[in-house]
């Protein structure tokens, strides 16, 4: 067996459908006020489990994402500001 | 007088609480499913055990009392009290959604904290247990330190232990303290997930319906089709399930109009009877059935939630243009009617994507353009089947709509370019569960348009018919004259002809357009009401207006006839409500002036290359 293998962290937006991960750091200061008040009634947080469920037929963007129990669409550009670490 | 008590319902979007305001309540109001149906004050009345009368206004959906939309804005400054035209409300119903705690709960923790007498209604609790959830409503009311009352709005359970709480509560003196305490959101948050997790019985894992349901509708390949097979179906709709109606309304209106005739002595009172009121109104309402089937499916739609998932779809090509996918819902509302549409820009976060969507909305074929593209296309159109069940005339049709949205992008791209110079908006849409709508809430949106179109039809469709009647029958002509040159109305259309003939528009045409100023479908009553002028031995009815039609006007006239109302702004209220949403007067009049523009172009270019073509001869 290969050794315990640690994931590498990536933002939001490379992230494979259907692969869950935990949100590391969201930067907030490159979203404006408006866009980061609306991730955070999403529910995006540090700690939070997120993960991307349908990508849009143009361009792969948007992406749906399910976040908490909610699933919710932002564009690519946005989801570039999380970063995430893969459950597994 | 003691204004009555008012009870405000609150909840974060998608929770159910335009569903449970009118189970409360009864008041008609739309039932939507996507963030941002509630835009406009709704209010009704509830009556309590011992008879009080209470007054209940339902708050447009918010995820937090830190708005970032003008719509969240208008729901914190009511509770707020600081809004304009609103007072207080005495007590609070927060409306949560069963299955989504975790996240409403937030702003449920932030509402509670106003210190106001307070209910909270687990909604959807069935939705909740379709999806593997027990909840623990006692321990959540322990939690919160308020009643938590248990409720399937959809499906009025619960509603009366809901009003029998409200009674509670409002009977009981209270001397609370009203405060904002501005609460850290990050805080709050982590409160909110214990609390859930708290009330969490237990969670079995099956598969969700929605997911499911969104791998084929938001699919990158069958998504987009499904979406204009949905589009195209609904068009096709409209067209061939009104068939029937629209006969049986056009035969009483014959009818009508020649038992009246029987009965009425010749002279002004009948001309104006059966050319003025019967001809005209009668001919705009032959097309209620359309536009209530066009009703049904936006309805529809949106109650489903797959309005959001066009949303989704399109976001990038929307994004294209400089808009947001936010604004395909309020442009596809705008296909029943631009009024909402302009309205439910409210929820587009970005000032000048919201300004774009609103100059562009009027593009987007507005139910009151049916009329008058049905009549010309059943006129001019061979009723022939392409293929098994797609008509030419229906064909027709949808191309009408699609020079209509392919005229709003573009509109919108150089918009985006020019006046409107700027960056972008995000798309940040939460995709609600799929959920059947209640039939009776479809019916109640349906019955509401109805009423509102047959009220248009009894005020300012009859106004301006009887308005036109007069100037078309006055002076009266002699003989070897035609009625519609030698009167008043006569001579405005012969001055509008000299500005509009180089684009192949004929004295009718003219004549119709002054008037369809107040609404579009205003066009078809004016035509039918002059050549029921002109020759008044004929009996009124759909058939004969299409017979004349075919007489005088020529296929290049009728084509240009049609590409004119594509783009003209011909709706007073329209131009209202713009003038409301952007407060003054400078955008509807650039509105107005760009669309007449765009009408003059389109219908000029129509009409010169349909006379190329050979089609300029009746």
């Amino acid at each position: 067996m290969n050794a315990p293998f640690q994931p590498e962290q990536m933002s939001l937006d490379r992230l494979a459908v259907g692969t869950r991960a935990r949100v590391c750091s969201i930067n907030w200061a490159s979203l404006d006020e408006a866009e980061a008040c609306r991730l955070r009634h999403f529910g995006f947080d540090e700690g939070v489990t997120v993960e991307p469920l349908h990508l849009g037929p143009f361009g792969r963007d948007p992406i749906a994402i399910r976040v908490g129990r909610m699933t919710v669409a932002i564009r690519r550009a946005h989801a570039g500001a999380i970063h995430v670490q893969p459950i597994r | 007088m003691n204004p009555l008590p008012l009870v405000a319902v609150a909840g974060s979007p998608n929770a159910g609480k335009s569903a449970l305001f009118n189970a409360l309540t009864g008041a008609r109001q739309k039932v939507g499913n996507y963030p941002g149906v509630t835009v406009e004050r709704h209010s009704g009345r509830l009556t309590l055990a011992d008879g009080r009368p209470v007054e209940m206004v339902d708050l447009p959906g918010a995820y937090s009392l830190e708005p970032a939309s003008p719509d969240e804005a208008v729901t914190r400054d009511v509770l707020l009290g600081k809004q304009a035209g609103e007072r207080e409300p005495d007590a609070l119903v927060i409306v949560l959604d069963a299955s989504n705690l975790d996240n409403h709960l937030r702003f449920a923790l932030q509402l509670i904290e106003l210190g106001l007498p307070t209910i909270i209604a687990l909604n959807m609790v069935d939705l909740a247990k379709r999806d593997g959830l027990e909840l623990d409503s006692q321990r959540l009311a322990a939690e919160l330190r308020v009643p938590v009352i248990e409720t399937v709005a959809v499906r009025r359970r619960g509603i009366s232990e809901l009003q029998a709480a409200l009674d509670d509560m409002l009977s009981a003196p209270f001397c609370g303290v009203h405060k904002h305490v501005k609460s850290d959101l990050v805080h709050l948050q982590r409160r909110a997930r214990e609390i859930a997790t708290a009330a969490v019985v237990s969670e079995t894992p099956v598969r969700r319906w929605t997911h499911r349901l969104d791998g084929v509708l938001l699919h990158p390949v069958i998504g987009p089709i499904i979406l204009a097979l949905i589009m195209f179906v609904m068009f096709q709709a409209v067209f061939a399930w009104s068939q029937l109606p629209v006969s049986w309304i056009a035969d009483a209106v014959a009818w009508l109009s020649n038992t009246v005739s029987a009965a009425l002595p010749a002279g002004l009172l009948r001309s104006m009877v059966v050319d003025g009121v019967i001809a005209g109104v009668g001919a705009v309402i032959t097309f209620l059935p359309q536009i209530l089937i066009l009703f049904f499916f936006i309805l529809l739609l949106e109650g489903t939630g797959y309005m959001v998932r066009a949303a989704f779809l399109m976001d990038k090509l929307m994004h294209g243009v400089g808009l947001s996918g936010r604004a395909f819902i309020p442009l596809l509302s705008s296909f029943a009617c631009a009024v909402p549409g302009i309205m439910a820009t409210r929820t587009i976060d970005d000032p000048k994507d919201r300004l774009t969507t609103i100059l562009v909305a009027p593009l987007m074929t507005c139910s009151a353009r049916l009329p008058v593209y049905t009549l010309i296309i059943a006129a001019f159109i061979p009723n022939r089947q392409l293929v098994w069940g797609v008509g030419l005339q229906g064909v027709v049709m949808f191309g009408l709509y699609i020079i209509g949205i392919t005229g709003a992008l573009l509109a919108a791209l150089v918009l985006r370019r020019g006046v409107l110079k700027g960056s972008g908006g995000g798309f940040m849409m939460e995709l609600p569960k799929y959920q059947w709508p209640p039939l009776k809430d479809v019916a109640i949106g349906i019955l509401t348009r109805a009423q509102i179109f047959l009220k248009r039809a009894g005020t300012i469709i009859l106004g301006t018919t009887i308005i036109l009647w007069a100037l078309a029958s006055v002076p009266e002509a002699g003989s070897g004259q035609k009625q519609s040159e030698v009167s008043i109305a006569g001579h405005i259309a012969t001055g509008i002809e000299k500005v509009v003939k180089p684009i192949g528009f004929n004295h009718d045409i003219s004549l119709a357009l002054l008037p369809a100023m107040a609404a579009r479908e205003v066009a078809v009553s004016a035509i039918a009401t002059v050549y029921s002028i002109d020759s008044p031995d004929e009996r009124a009815g759909a058939q004969k207006l299409q017979d004349n039609l075919h007489r005088r006007w020529s296929l290049a006239t009728a084509l240009a006839f049609l590409a004119w109302f594509v783009f003209a702004p011909q709706c007073i209220s329209t131009i209202a409500v713009t003038r409301r949403e952007t407060n003054g007067w400078r955008w509807p009049l650039f509105m107005v002036t760009y669309l007449f523009a765009l009408a003059y172009l389109a219908a000029g270019a129509t009409y010169w290359i349909a006379v190329a073509a050979g089609l300029g001869g009746t």
